[in-house]
């Protein structure tokens, strides 16, 4: 973690969001007669969240962990990110309800590639977006359906979520970004 | 020769530029590969198996040596990153190979190919090619002569973590043809660098080379001594060839020495594996009983081939993506 970077939100005050997320998540589903959802946390930061809002939830079907990394739009600028998991969706999502989640959402980029992963798997039926932060500077016609926060940030500043435990959001300023293992959110 | 190829793989960054011999690469390097394979394993179980990564593009099988096996798992692996496969098929034939290669490399390279994979009767080729490709042209080394073997031997290391999880405390046994093969000399390399407790070899005196032990082996020429007790036992495949050149009795006689039985196996570590870089000669190296029991990993070797293959193509290519903005910067 760079030095520059201060607490934004304690352990305490990000549960009380995913408790939130949580009671939206459920209520859109019954809106939309949803039961049996698969869902889906893109790694690192969306993993944490979505193992917490699976278990709060009690959805029947097992998590699936997405990496993105080998869709990612920036592997000709930045190489191979250096630490890929396996994606791991563990049910057929063909004709699937799946609940997508994701720490920060900022410009769209990763969830472009999550998306363009999760229909190399198959056709889900729908995809639900869920992300712990939406913040500004999109730069993809990308919108979340439900989201914890919206925090007011500087182009310059960004937001990050720690963990797994105890998770916490911290804010810091851009330096030069790392070229080995940059954020993209 | 390890700070010559260190210098010709890696970047200032230490990433990977070409991928021509586990000599050099250390490791850290090692196992990054073998973590990227693994997030590739489950691309060949979905209903789409590709990834975008390297659409656009272009890899250029360069076999200067027929490798059925070899060239249809790189061929599959590019295909699976989206890139666009060219497969040459050229005979090392006679008239001045330095330049010819040079000449054959110029023209690809006008043809804007973004990678080599190459396989070549002689040693050092896929170095000599790595030396003179392009900057942001990779090279990766599907076999040169007797020398290396890097992606073979990346293919077993991963078979062998998948099945033993660590490489720490692992007795590894390679048995038969060392002397002309590349496989082993890579493997070795691997092993060692990874940090296997001990790794032997079981071998003939004629298919030993004379420095055996200076890479760092015990040598066994006893095949019930060799494999007692080990982890893991990789069987060489012979080639033919190597009877007439009297460095062999006969195939019933090798067999009878050095050919994997069941009786044999039962003397290694009751978990063991038992794999073999294909193909295999029934009866000669193993019984069948042996290549497709319980204990024989060989077809898992062929699929994580695939894996591995993806790992060292998207690498040097996405550093090569790099050194090319360095350019345009």
């Amino acid at each position: 973690m760079n030095s520059n970077t201060k607490n934004f939100m304690d352990t305490e005050a990000v549960e009380s969001l995913i408790d939130v997320m949580a009671g939206k998540i459920w209520t859109l589903l019954n809106e939309r007669g949803i039961s049996d959802p698969l869902m889906v946390g893109i790694r690192t930061g969306g993993v944490w969240l979505a193992e917490l809002l699976h278990q709060e939830l009690g959805l029947k079907e097992p998590l699936g962990t997405l990496d993105i990394s080998f869709y990612r739009d920036d592997f000709t600028r930045i190489g191979m990110n250096p630490e890929v998991h396996p994606s791991d969706l563990p049910i057929p999502v063909d004709d699937r309800h799946i609940v997508l989640v994701d720490d920060v959402l900022h410009t769209g980029r990763t969830i472009r590639a999550a998306l363009n992963e999760i229909f190399d798997y198959g056709r889900p039926s729908s995809i639900i977006l869920a992300t712990l932060v939406d913040r500004p500077g999109r730069e993809l016609p990308i919108q979340p359906d439900v989201v914890g926060l919206h925090p007011v940030l500087e182009p310059d500043q960004h937001i990050t979520l720690i963990g797994p435990d105890p998770l916490g959001l911290v804010i810091g300023t851009n330096t030069n970004r790392s070229s080995r293992n940059p954020e993209q959110e | 020769m390890s700070r010559s190829n260190a210098e010709l793989q890696l970047d200032e960054a230490g990433r990977l530029l070409h991928f021509l011999t586990i000599d050099g690469l250390g490791r850290e390097m090692l196992t990054e590969i073998l973590d990227t394979a693994e997030g590739f394993t489950g691309v060949s179980e979905r209903t789409i198996k590709k990834v975008p990564l390297c659409r656009g593009k272009v890899v250029a099988n360069l076999f200067f040596e027929t490798s059925t096996r070899t060239r249809t798992t790189f061929e599959l692996a590019a295909k699976r990153l989206s890139a666009d496969v060219l497969n040459l098929n050229i005979s090392a034939s006679a008239t001045s190979k330095g330049e010819t290669l040079l000449d054959t490399l110029r023209n690809l390279e006008a043809m804007h190919v973004d990678m080599f994979v190459v396989r070549h009767a002689s040693t050092g080729a896929a170095h000599f090619i790595a030396q003179h490709a392009d900057r942001g042209v990779g090279v990766i080394n599907a076999g040169d002569g007797r020398h290396a073997h890097p992606t073979q031997a990346m293919l077993d290391m991963f078979t062998i973590r998948r099945h033993k999880r660590e490489f720490v405390g692992l007795r590894v046994a390679i048995v038969g043809d060392i002397l002309h093969s590349r496989v082993a000399r890579s493997q070795i390399l691997a092993l060692n660098s990874l940090g296997v407790s001990e790794v032997r070899v079981v071998a003939p005196r004629t298919l030993l080379p004379a420095d055996a032990r200076s890479l760092g082996v015990h040598v066994y020429h006893d095949m019930d001594e060799g494999i007692r007790d080990v982890d893991v036992i990789i069987m060489l495949r012979l080639q033919k060839e190597r009877m007439k050149g009297a460095l062999l009795p006969s195939e019933h006689e090798y067999f009878s020495l050095f050919g994997l039985t069941e009786r044999r196996l039962a003397l290694a570590d009751s978990e063991a594996i038992v794999m073999h870089p294909g193909p295999i000669n029934r009866g000669v190296e193993m019984d069948s009983q042996v290549a497709d029991g319980s204990k024989s990993v060989i077809l898992q070797q062929v699929s994580y081939g695939i894996a591995i293959r993806m790992a060292v193509i998207s690498m040097v290519i996405g550093t090569q993506n790099l050194r090319m903005q360095d350019v345009a910067v």
